[in-house]
């Protein structure tokens, strides 16, 4: 199955704070693990809040709203695509990323409908 | 004593409470570290059997202890641990027993591999794992046991689940891959990586499995499923797994190409009620495109390492015409023709000159395409196989021949024991029948 994990960037929409130099090399060594393991299908980061947009419908109506929104709690900074067994498997995966904050949110993709 | 500890766990892992939370945990544990872990102790206790039942007794002493105590920070790192200290009771018991029948100079041999016991078992994991990969797709395996090894010892899958997966009973299976360990046993088959003239032949081998275990998958021989997706999701994962292990053998990015470009089409070839959707009626926007894009990327990587293009390279640049193309009448048929004349001098088959009859026909007209076909009517090897008449059947059809047409489709249906492809087949001979009334 795949699963689409959003890390949730918190209070960080605003201003970014770069990772340090230590927390990218541990993070690159984790994600090199999953990609040993023939996990990773897709990773990505994403631009904060401030620079992005909204488009919001309402029967034939389009608005546009720009960003920053406020609701940070459920901003997604950043995403992976994983190929995994199970959900237990992505979890499994997940607990080792090398980070000490955040609310990461592990989704099923749909795929093969109706087989 | 040891074979029933491992026939407790498999029990374990496949009947316990599912529902508790340590338990799944510890399957997915198991499929994460598993493969890692019977690579480490193989190259210490040198046979994959040994492996499998020390890495399992590890496993089963976390069905012990982890419900009850929690899983630990570093599973992985547990698991290797107990298995380590079992391995090193049982080279010490091994050698014990060794000490009372064989000359002082193994002995000596032996007591050195035991000081190096404690290390040998953390370093190089890559080439552990491409140890056990060789090892349990050697040549002295038929492919059928290479194959069922290789998804239990690499792939993490239970007995059971192969059995479901190939339709095939448990006890066989389990017998399968008994016998597997014992052959590679009594041939001495040794645990390593092998280099120079040998490489390739064995890397060959593992290319093999890999690609028949995604075939199974792809278009499964037996059943009423046209497409098992489970299975080409194990053999793509084995495939990738293996790229990043020998990033610099171009087949193995030529078949990681080639399979994720293949599994690309898996949503678009199966229609609303389960029937097979041939490549060029396929709904292009159904295509993966994330799969097209990986597998683009892996043929680049197999193209950059330079070189003449491998059987399965070239069959995955024949692939990604058909991913370029945005409509079927837009494929670049006289290039797939020129890859096939490649693949046919590289590994000639006759399946394969029945493909390039097929890209011929396309590219150069029916007639031509025919005149390839009838040449392999005669072909031994594919007197059974039912592409043979389909392929035929679909040249004679846009020739207008429908009555011949008719004939040669249900001759593929009633060669095919797969129930959606006879259907197809079926359904095409009944449209010849049709077209042969009008017309």
């Amino acid at each position: 199955m795949r699963v689409l994990i959003m890390a949730k960037e918190g209070e960080q929409s605003a201003a970014p704070t770069p990772p340090t130099p230590e927390a990218m090399a541990e993070y690159q060594k984790f994600n090199e693990e999953l990609v040993k393991a023939g996990v990773v299908l897709e990773a990505g980061r994403l631009y904060p809040s401030s620079q992005s947009k909204r488009v919001k419908f309402d029967g034939k109506k389009r608005t546009v709203i720009d960003g920053p929104f406020a609701e940070t709690k459920e901003l997604v900074a950043g995403y992976w695509l994983w190929q995994v067994r199970s959900i237990d498997e992505a979890l499994e995966w997940l607990k080792r990323a090398p980070y000490d904050g955040g609310t990461f949110e592990v989704r099923e993709v749909v795929e093969f409908e109706g087989m | 004593m040891r074979s029933s500890s491992s026939r407790a766990c498999e029990g374990a892992l496949a009947i316990g409470p599912r529902n508790s939370e340590a338990h799944r945990a510890i399957e997915a544990i198991w499929r994460i570290e598993s493969a890692r872990l019977i690579a480490g102790l193989a190259r210490v206790v040198g046979d994959i059997g040994t492996a499998e039942e020390l890495a399992q007794d590890a496993l089963v002493a976390a069905l012990e202890q982890w419900p009850a105590e929690g899983v630990p920070e570093r599973p992985g790192a547990w698991l290797m641990g107990t298995a380590k200290h079992r391995a090193i009771d049982l080279v010490r018991r091994r050698k014990t027993l060794e000490r009372k029948h064989v000359e002082i100079g193994r002995d000596v041999e032996q007591a050195q591999e035991g000081l190096d016991l404690d290390t040998a078992i953390e370093d190089e994991v890559g080439d552990d794992l491409l140890g056990l990969i060789f090892m349990a797709c050697h040549p002295v395996l038929t492919k059928d046991a290479r194959v069922a090894l290789t998804l239990r010892v690499l792939g993490g899958l239970t007995t059971e689940e192969i059995a479901r997966a190939f339709l095939v009973p448990v006890a066989t299976i389990a017998q399968r891959i008994v016998r597997a360990k014992r052959t590679l046993a009594e041939a001495h088959v040794r645990f390593e990586v092998p280099g120079g003239a040998e490489r390739a032949a064995r890397l060959s081998s593992v290319l093999e499995v890999i690609y028949l275990i995604f075939n199974e998958g792809y278009s499964a021989t037996a059943g009423k499923d046209w497409v098992r997706p489970a299975l080409c999701e194990e053999a793509l994962r084995l495939g990738r797994v293996l790229a990043e292990l020998a990033p610099t053998e171009p087949e193995v990015h030529g078949l990681v190409a080639l399979m994720e470009i293949q599994a690309s089409r898996l949503g678009a070839r199966v229609g609303p009620s389960g029937e097979p959707v041939l490549l060029l009626d396929q709904d292009r926007a159904r295509w993966d495109r994330l799969l097209i894009r990986r597998g683009l990327a892996a043929l680049e990587r197999a193209e950059r390492l330079g070189g003449a293009l491998g059987p399965y390279a070239l069959q995955a640049a024949i692939a990604a015409c058909h991913a370029r193309a945005t409509t079927a009448a837009e494929t670049d048929w006289p290039r797939i023709v020129a890859l096939y004349d490649a693949v046919a001098q590289l590994a000639p088959s006759p399946v394969v000159e029945l493909n390039r009859a097929v890209a011929v026909g396309m590219a150069f007209g029916p007639a031509a395409g025919l005149e390839l076909v009838d040449a392999l009517v005669a072909e031994p090897s594919l007197k059974s196989y039912h592409l043979l008449p389909a392929v035929r059947g679909d040249l004679l059809r846009k020739l207008g021949r429908s009555e011949e047409a008719r004939a040669e489709f249900e001759r593929g249906a009633s060669l095919t024991d797969n129930l959606r492809e006879r259907e197809l087949l079926k359904r095409r001979a009944a449209e010849c029948a049709a077209e042969g009334m009008t017309g």
